[in-house]
């Protein structure tokens, strides 16, 4: 493939990914939402093509966004760097104090919820159990802010926009959170403590843009569960 | 914006406060100092941060801002007068937020894990670890820099900020093991740009003094052995 030549004609976007990754999940919807047309190179983490690796030599990750020949890497910049280049349909709010918020809450998600999930995945016994405690705590902070912020006429964090910042960083959980729960063997959603979370999971599927991107529920878990296996395996031959 | 109330929950100590510090000089803010106790966190941090409930807490118009890099964005945009915080490209700002993110959960963590190890071993590994990290820090500095003087250029930006509050406890960790982190043959261009940051006009003024910091640091983890390095933020 011209890789060389595709990823630096001017104007062109390509992006870097892996078909279960919620990470790179996020940088498609930010590019859907915002109606920018991209190339999408499939990655094999397992031998990852010479472009990932040049693009993203410190963390050797997927996604990586490559927009005139310069590569950005790590999903929030990602989407930051989206929202800063395209105008049209603004993923973060206008008003710097909304925007900090908004900040406030992806970053929050991030280490409180995203993080100990994926290492819930990875890990058993009290090591996972201490996560999954963090992740249960986390989600009644976030079902405190859906209950604040979202009624039948607001169905997203995003306010009156819409789909936003917080709902494409926390979206990952409407699809992957059920996956990482039945691989992990652990149970972080209740719909009876959850009930404002769990409406806007069920309205952030529907969203058009989103709903053709969210695979089948077995691939994932196929998927997730070799993972898992390989890496308790690892530690286990530690 | 003048006239604007604008104060700033934090500690001395607080490598993520004196970020704040840092952003508002440059931007020459007025601003009140709220030098919050962390054994016993005032009404006001608890009811401007309730989530997390830790410093630095920028509140501006009576409204709480909370995590030190949404906070120095914040400050960027809510004064957007030169000079500037953050890049205008959104490239070089994509490059900016990115290394701030290595800065904060790999290269702090790193450096938190020199106070947890354990062992002679344990010690030597997370120093190793540190050196690692401001060895590929010391190239992005280069690459960002293009031979002047801050990772922003002529003048200190968010990477210079984002970076150089750690200054104080990279100085506490080599005290206290004994050791050299920011080494001036291996890390040329940091080294450098370590003495410009700390005699620059907006960080003189507020960055604690290093030995005060090591005297605390000294009282803190013989106090509390188990408190793991934590920095108070």
């Amino acid at each position: 493939m011209a890789s060389g030549s595709v990823a630096n004609q001017e104007g062109k976007v390509m992006l870097l990914g892996f078909w279960c990754s919620p990470f790179v999940k996020r940088v498609e919807w930010a590019l859907k939402f915002k109606g920018v047309e991209y190339d999408y190179v499939e990655e094999d983490l397992t031998n990852k093509s010479t472009l990932l690796l040049t693009s993203n030599p410190i963390h050797k990750k997927v996604p990586v966004l490559i927009h005139n020949g310069n590569p950005i890497v790590e999903s929030l910049v990602i989407i930051e760097y989206i929202d800063e280049t395209w105008k049209q349909n603004p993923i973060l709010p206008q008003d710097p104090y909304e925007r900090a918020m908004a900040r406030f809450w992806a970053n929050f998600i991030e280490q409180k919820v995203t993080e100990p999930a994926r290492d819930a995945l990875l890990s058993q016994g009290e090591q996972q159990e201490k996560k999954v405690k963090e992740i249960k705590e986390a989600m009644e902070v976030v079902e405190g802010e859906a209950k604040a912020k979202l009624n039948d006429k607001t169905i997203f964090f995003g306010g009156e926009n819409g789909v936003g910042y917080v709902d494409i960083v926390l979206g990952w959980t409407c699809n992957w959170m059920e996956t990482v729960e039945e691989v992990g063997g652990f149970k972080v959603l209740d719909p009876e403590s959850q009930p404002q979370f769990h409406k806007w999971m069920a309205n952030f599927r529907e969203v058009p843009f989103i709903k053709p991107t969210l695979g089948p529920k077995e691939k994932l878990v196929e998927y997730f569960r070799m993972v898992r296996q390989a890496c308790l395996g690892l530690v286990a031959n530690k | 914006m003048a006239g604007s109330e604008v104060k700033v929950l934090g500690t001395w100590a607080s490598p993520f406060a004196l970020r704040v510090h840092i952003a508002l000089g440059i931007k020459s803010v007025k601003y009140e100092w709220v030098e919050e106790n962390l054994e016993a966190k005032s009404q006001l941090l608890l009811e401007s941060n309730p989530i997390n409930k830790q410093v630095p807490v920028l509140i501006h118009h009576h409204k709480p801002i909370c995590e030190s890099l949404a906070i120095l964005q914040y400050i960027d945009e809510a004064w957007p007068s030169a000079p500037s915080i953050l890049p205008s490209d959104p490239h070089h700002r994509a490059v900016a937020r990115f290394w701030a993110a290595y800065i904060d959960h790999k290269l702090f963590t790193w450096l938190k894990g020199v106070a947890s190890a354990e062992g002679a071993e344990g010690k030597k590994v997370a120093l190793d670890q540190v050196r690692e990290g401001l060895v590929v820090v010391e190239a992005a500095f280069w690459k960002c820099s293009k031979g002047r003087d801050f990772f922003s250029g002529a003048g200190i930006g968010y990477l210079d900020i984002v970076l150089g509050c750690f200054l104080g406890w990279l100085y506490v960790a080599e005290k206290r093991n004994d050791v050299k982190l920011l080494d001036e043959e291996k890390m040329p261009g940091l080294a450098a740009w370590a003495i410009k940051f700390c005699q620059h006009g907006a960080v003189k003024d507020v960055m604690p003094d290093k030995d005060e910091l090591l005297d605390y640091a000294n009282m803190v983890f013989q106090a509390m052995p188990k408190l793991n390095g934590q920095c108070p933020s």
